[in-house]
């Protein structure tokens, strides 16, 4: 720690840190544009000027920008020193030069860093009345919307998007003060992180076009702290409502989770909880028709679904994107015994794998933050960019630790990030991807290994063998002996290193992935290795702990198939996404009775005798249970002015008490979930009752918002079930941290004012985190078996593709993200291509599948391999492991226009 | 004895004298509703929205004025046309609840809400004190003649390109290295 004199003040400070960083860490005010906590300073803004003393007789002393100063021991300095802030107003007035009167009718108004700044530097008045510099726009895709006039040339945009997320198609062009951020030519940003422009962004240049579509200032939202569904990541977000509708997701900061940054899928994807098509009343279907059901009607109707009422056997079949709760009064009202898991067989067998990993003491669950650590990382099968797109970006910034450990080396401050940039250039840490098909990521990974499934499975036996000195595992091509050695070799030298699996190719994989960390673990002496393990759904996790390991969805379909069960409650799930619809279509036909909890309709619903309107996940409190085993809770945003409700309140009699009491029984009754309460509010914070309130201070509008409906107000709703209030009444978010309903602080209207919530910049917030890990560490594990056997029925061995846009069920329901969708495709390589005479974007057919895909000519695929990407209207669950295919005359639907792959042929070439 | 003189009959005769003296002077006061009182044009009356001297909606539903409003009884959606002009998609004045203090119209920064020296809004029904959009936008420019947001601001809209608006440059060309 260094002491330092910031205005007569004493001050302890990191070393480490800039002294802007610190600055704030110290909940100072000191107005800056270009520096942010997670890309460091590159000192191209010149607004964080402070004044440098030499010593306490020094009255003089020297400008310098604190960005770019690094704190040290005595040091004095003033941030109010009169030079200082004359010289910040003017460094704002030839900045905001150019600037538009563009404020009433720009997104960011009222959530601006730039309007923020210019009041806090004392510009007030422009005194340049000459010719103002102005851009044309750029198309950017459906989700970014392209302002340039409004920029002040701070270079975040592509400081994130190139240097951060790793984009290619943003660049600065042109020179001095015609300096242009866009890309080479109109066009969809490639970038699966382009939202975190809107954010990074101190502007409104660039900005949320779906927000724009439906716009409302910040401080006429009402927001409460949620939890994405996007992924089983879990990230942190922001959903704002106005006049009964979502209109955005912001990233919520978590220091352990998600940071500063979302994905596209997380940001853009909430429309379908507006969609036209959502249920309103619960339904009854009377041969082809369906009737609305009045309240009775439906108690009766759950009355003889539940176990103590009915004789007959009914079987409850959770979901994977349904809470916790929501799985927990199912398993309830069904019994334990006949409570199924939703997921697909081969999900629900990983799932159960990743459970019991990551109750192996010789594993550690690793936390975005703790991926980001990581110097020597190994991904076998997952491709991660589109399953958890915000490990990739994480992943991104771990490969930089090289460049990192260079600047330690150097005694180059690790925050000088031009610096760094250009010392260490491309050196990397070492990132080894195995995988069917080239990833988003492969260019900054190391080794790319691309071959088939079996033979991955092969080639990461072998790594583990390499690394436990036994020789007889590496069994591969004698090519690949090196590239094995070198993989193993990275991996134990590296200070922390990491292996990434998921589910989405089977459970071989993860075996494999689990056996690499366990022989590394052995191999060091330092404690439990990182070992992610992906899960495909927000709760799959959840799911997982929830029923035991016999109740798949395939025993679930069985008994409803040979009568042994009769009746059926199926909650947020539609199972002919899950298993081979054959199956499905059997089942649900024997199935006496099918009750469906959903909230939009699906092909399960169309075949249930009852629908249940359920609220989406904005519209209710539920906690969910992320990849690593962390539970957060996330709160109600908004009401559903519908009939709809949440499936555990559908499922439960105790509605009144809330979901505390079903989470205080569900931590009993479940092992494994002891930890879930620890979640909840400390109530004994909330002074007299009061409760936080979900719209800020400056909420507008409340006389008039309904009062075409009736000029006689009605009373302010009133949320009896949670911490939270529908109203601006209450204590305010800066008390407690934890319940961060919106980010604002006085003079920081913008998301910048995050800092004032952290205990110190880029770090915790100041009453802890929210998330809790519930899983026990303590069991012992031993080696598994892989099987690496391959199935040669069939010429093409085939491995699945998912996408960020299209594979999540819910979001691929917004009309945004179903711009951004492909149809299926099936990646073949070049030569299989060429011999079977199919061409890029031609329908194909898969011998003995009724499926018509489009032909995706990969160059880096592998002869006698292919990737397959299902959309949501394939069998995906009846395809073989290999297939045969052939050219058909089909036409396709969707096509592949638009996606985006690095290694997708030219044919014009 | 003096001071209970002067204290009654003397106070009582003034007092009289000032009566009887504004017998001559011209009444303040008019016969409403036969006679209108003149009307100051600064008066805090109705509240309506102005168009711009091309004759288009001025609102370009910025929230300012609903955010000012002290009772909360302003509340608007925006929406935008093809070309990029934000308007209004719904505003709503709440009478019932206004206190005519022209907050709004103090926030406004397109002149486009505008107090008027019309007070006649006496209504028989409550829920007829509930104006939107169509009620209150008039067709011409209210007490502001010449104002034309879009002109002074940098956004382009239909009949509007980039570089059009006041001191503004041409927009540049990205692809030329000329200074």
């Amino acid at each position: 720690m260094a002491k330092i004199v910031i205005d007569g003040v004493d001050y302890e400070v990191n070393p480490d840190n800039n002294l802007l960083q610190e600055c704030l860490s110290q909940g100072l005010d000191l107005p800056y544009f270009c520096w942010h906590p997670c890309m460091g300073s590159v000192g191209a803004c010149r607004q964080c000027a402070v004044i440098q003393y030499r010593d306490e007789d020094d009255d003089k002393g020297m400008l310098v920008m604190a960005c770019m100063t690094p704190p040290t021991d005595g040091m004095i300095i003033s941030i109010e020193d009169e030079q200082a802030k004359s010289f910040r107003s003017n460094v704002i007035e030839s900045l905001m030069i150019s600037h538009p009167h563009d404020c009433p009718v720009c997104e960011e108004g009222g959530e601006c860093h730039l309007q923020d700044m210019t009041l806090m530097s004392g510009h007030n008045y422009r005194r340049y009345d000459k010719e103002k510099v102005t851009h044309r726009n750029q198309y950017l895709g459906p989700f970014i919307g392209h302002e340039m006039n409004r920029c002040i040339t701070c270079y975040r945009c592509v400081r994130y998007y190139d240097d951060y997320a790793g984009g290619t198609d943003l660049s600065a062009q042109a020179s001095h003060h015609h300096v242009y951020f866009g890309r080479h030519e109109e066009g969809v940003l490639e970038s699966e992180f382009s939202g975190n422009l809107v954010e990074v962004c101190p502007t409104g240049v660039f900005t949320d076009r779906t927000f724009s579509e439906n716009y409302t200032r910040k401080w006429d939202l009402q927001t409460a702290p949620s939890i994405c569904t996007g992924c089983a990541v879990g990230c942190n977000t922001t959903p704002g409502e106005r006049y009964g509708t979502l209109r955005r997701i912001t990233n919520r900061y978590n220091s352990d989770v998600n940071g500063y940054f979302l994905c596209d899928r997380g940001r853009f994807g909430y429309g379908y909880s507006s969609s036209d098509q959502r249920f309103a009343d619960p339904l009854q279907r009377k041969n082809e028709t369906a009737e609305i059901m009045d309240d009775s009607a439906v108690q009766s109707m759950l009355d003889g679904f539940s176990s103590e009422n009915t004789s007959v056997t009914t079987i409850g079949i959770g979901s994977p994107r349904a809470s916790t709760e929501a799985n927990y009064a199912l398993r309830c009202l069904v019994g334990a015994d006949n409570f199924f898991s939703g997921m697909s067989d081969e999900e629900f067998e990983s799932a159960n794998l990743i459970l019991q990993l990551n109750k192996d003491k010789a594993f550690h669950s690793p936390s975005i933050r703790e991926i980001e650590q990581a110097d020597a990382i190994l991904i076998v099968g997952e491709d991660v960019t589109n399953t958890a797109p915000r490990i990739a970006l994480a992943l991104r910034q771990s490969v930089r630790n090289k460049a990192m450990e260079l600047a330690d080396q150097s005694r180059i401050p690790r925050w000088q990030d031009a610096a760094v940039r250009e010392l260490a250039q491309h050196d990397r840490s070492p990132l080894s991807i195995l995988s069917g098909y080239k990833t988003r990521l492969d260019d900054v990974a190391d080794d790319e290994i691309i071959d088939s499934i079996p033979r991955l499975a092969s080639f990461a036996q072998a790594i583990a063998g390499s690394l436990s000195g036994k020789a007889e595992q590496i069994q591969v091509e004698d090519g690949q002996v090196a590239a094995v050695e070198k993989i193993a070799e990275q991996l134990k030298s590296a200070k922390r290193p990491l292996v990434i699996a998921g589910s989405s190719q089977g459970a071989e994989l993860i075996k494999a992935a689990a056996n690499i960390a366990r022989a590394l673990g052995e191999s060091r002496a330092d404690g439990a290795i990182d070992l992610c393990l992906l899960t495909p759904e927000v709760n799959s996790m959840g799911m997982a702990m929830l029923s035991t390991e016999e109740n798949s969805l395939g025993a679930a379909l069985e008994k409803l198939r040979s009568g042994e069960a009769s009746k059926v409650v199926i909650v947020e799930n539609d199972l002919y996404r899950r298993a081979p619809h054959g199956l499905v279509d059997e089942a649900l036909e024997k199935a006496e009775q099918c009750l469906v909890i959903d909230q939009l309709p699906t092909a399960t619903t169309a075949k249930a005798d009852f629908v249940l309107p359920c609220t989406a996940f904005a519209e209710q409190e539920s906690s969910y249970i992320n990849y690593e085993g962390r539970a957060q809770l996330s709160f109600q945003v908004h009401r559903n002015h519908a009939r709809a409700k949440s499936s555990w309140q559908w499922l439960s009699a105790a509605t009144e008490e809330g979901i505390e009491s079903l989470m205080h029984d569900c931590a009993d009754a479940v092992p494994g979930l002891a930890k879930l309460c620890e979640i909840l509010p400390d109530k004994s914070q909330f002074v007299g009752g009061m409760k936080v309130p979900r719209q800020s201070h400056r909420y507008s509008g409340r006389t008039a918002m309904k009062s075409h409906l009736g000029v006689h107000e009605p009373k302010q709703a009133v949320d009896s079930q949670s911490v939270m209030s529908f109203s601006m009444e209450g204590i305010s978010s800066q008390k407690d941290a934890s319940i961060l309903a919106s980010s604002w602080s006085p003079q920081w209207n913008s998301n910048q004012s995050i800092s004032k919530f952290q205990s110190e910049v880029n770090g915790e917030l100041k009453q802890g985190h929210t998330g809790k890990l519930v899983m026990e560490r303590n069991a012992e594990g031993a080696y598994l078996e892989v099987s690496v056997s391959e199935d040669s029925s069939a010429e093409l061995q085939l491995s699945r593709a998912h996408q960020i846009f299209g594979s999540d069920e819910l979001s691929s329901r917004s009309s945004v993200i179903k711009q951004r969708m492909v149809g299926s495709y099936l990646g073949i390589s070049e030569e299989d291509a060429r011999s079977k005479r199919i061409r890029q974007g031609d329908s194909i057919a898969i011998v003995g599948v009724e499926a018509s895909l489009s032909a995706c000519i990969r160059s880096s695929i592998k002869n006698g391999s292919a990737v397959i990407y299902c959309d949501e209207t394939m069998d995906s669950h009846s395809l073989p492991r290999s297939i045969n295919i052939s050219k058909s005359n089909n036409e396709v639907q969707t096509g592949i226009k638009g996606l985006i792959i690095s290694d997708l042929m030219d044919e014009d070439n | 004895m003096f001071t209970l003189f002067k204290d009654t009959l003397v106070s009582q005769v003034v007092t009289l004298w000032k009566v009887f003296a504004k017998i001559l002077v011209k009444a303040d006061t008019v016969q409403y509703p036969e006679e209108q009182p003149y009307m100051f044009p600064r008066w805090r009356g109705r509240i309506i929205l102005s168009r711009d001297p091309d004759g288009e909606e001025r609102c370009v539903a910025c929230n300012l004025c609903a955010v000012a409003c002290p009772v909360d009884c302003i509340a608007l959606q925006k929406t935008e046309d093809e070309e990029g002009r934000w308007y209004p998609e719904f505003f709503r004045i709440n009478f019932s609840r206004c206190i005519m203090c022209g907050f709004c119209e103090e926030a406004c920064p397109t002149n486009a809400i505008q107090l008027t020296p019309d007070f006649e809004m006496a209504e028989y029904v409550r829920q007829d004190m509930v104006w939107e959009k169509e009620d209150l936008l008039i067709s011409g420019t209210g007490k502001y003649h010449d104002y034309s947001f879009y002109n002074v601001c940098g956004k382009k809209i239909g009949g509007k390109d980039k570089g059009e608006a006041q001191n503004e440059a041409v927009p540049v060309n990205v692809r030329s290295l000329l200074p």
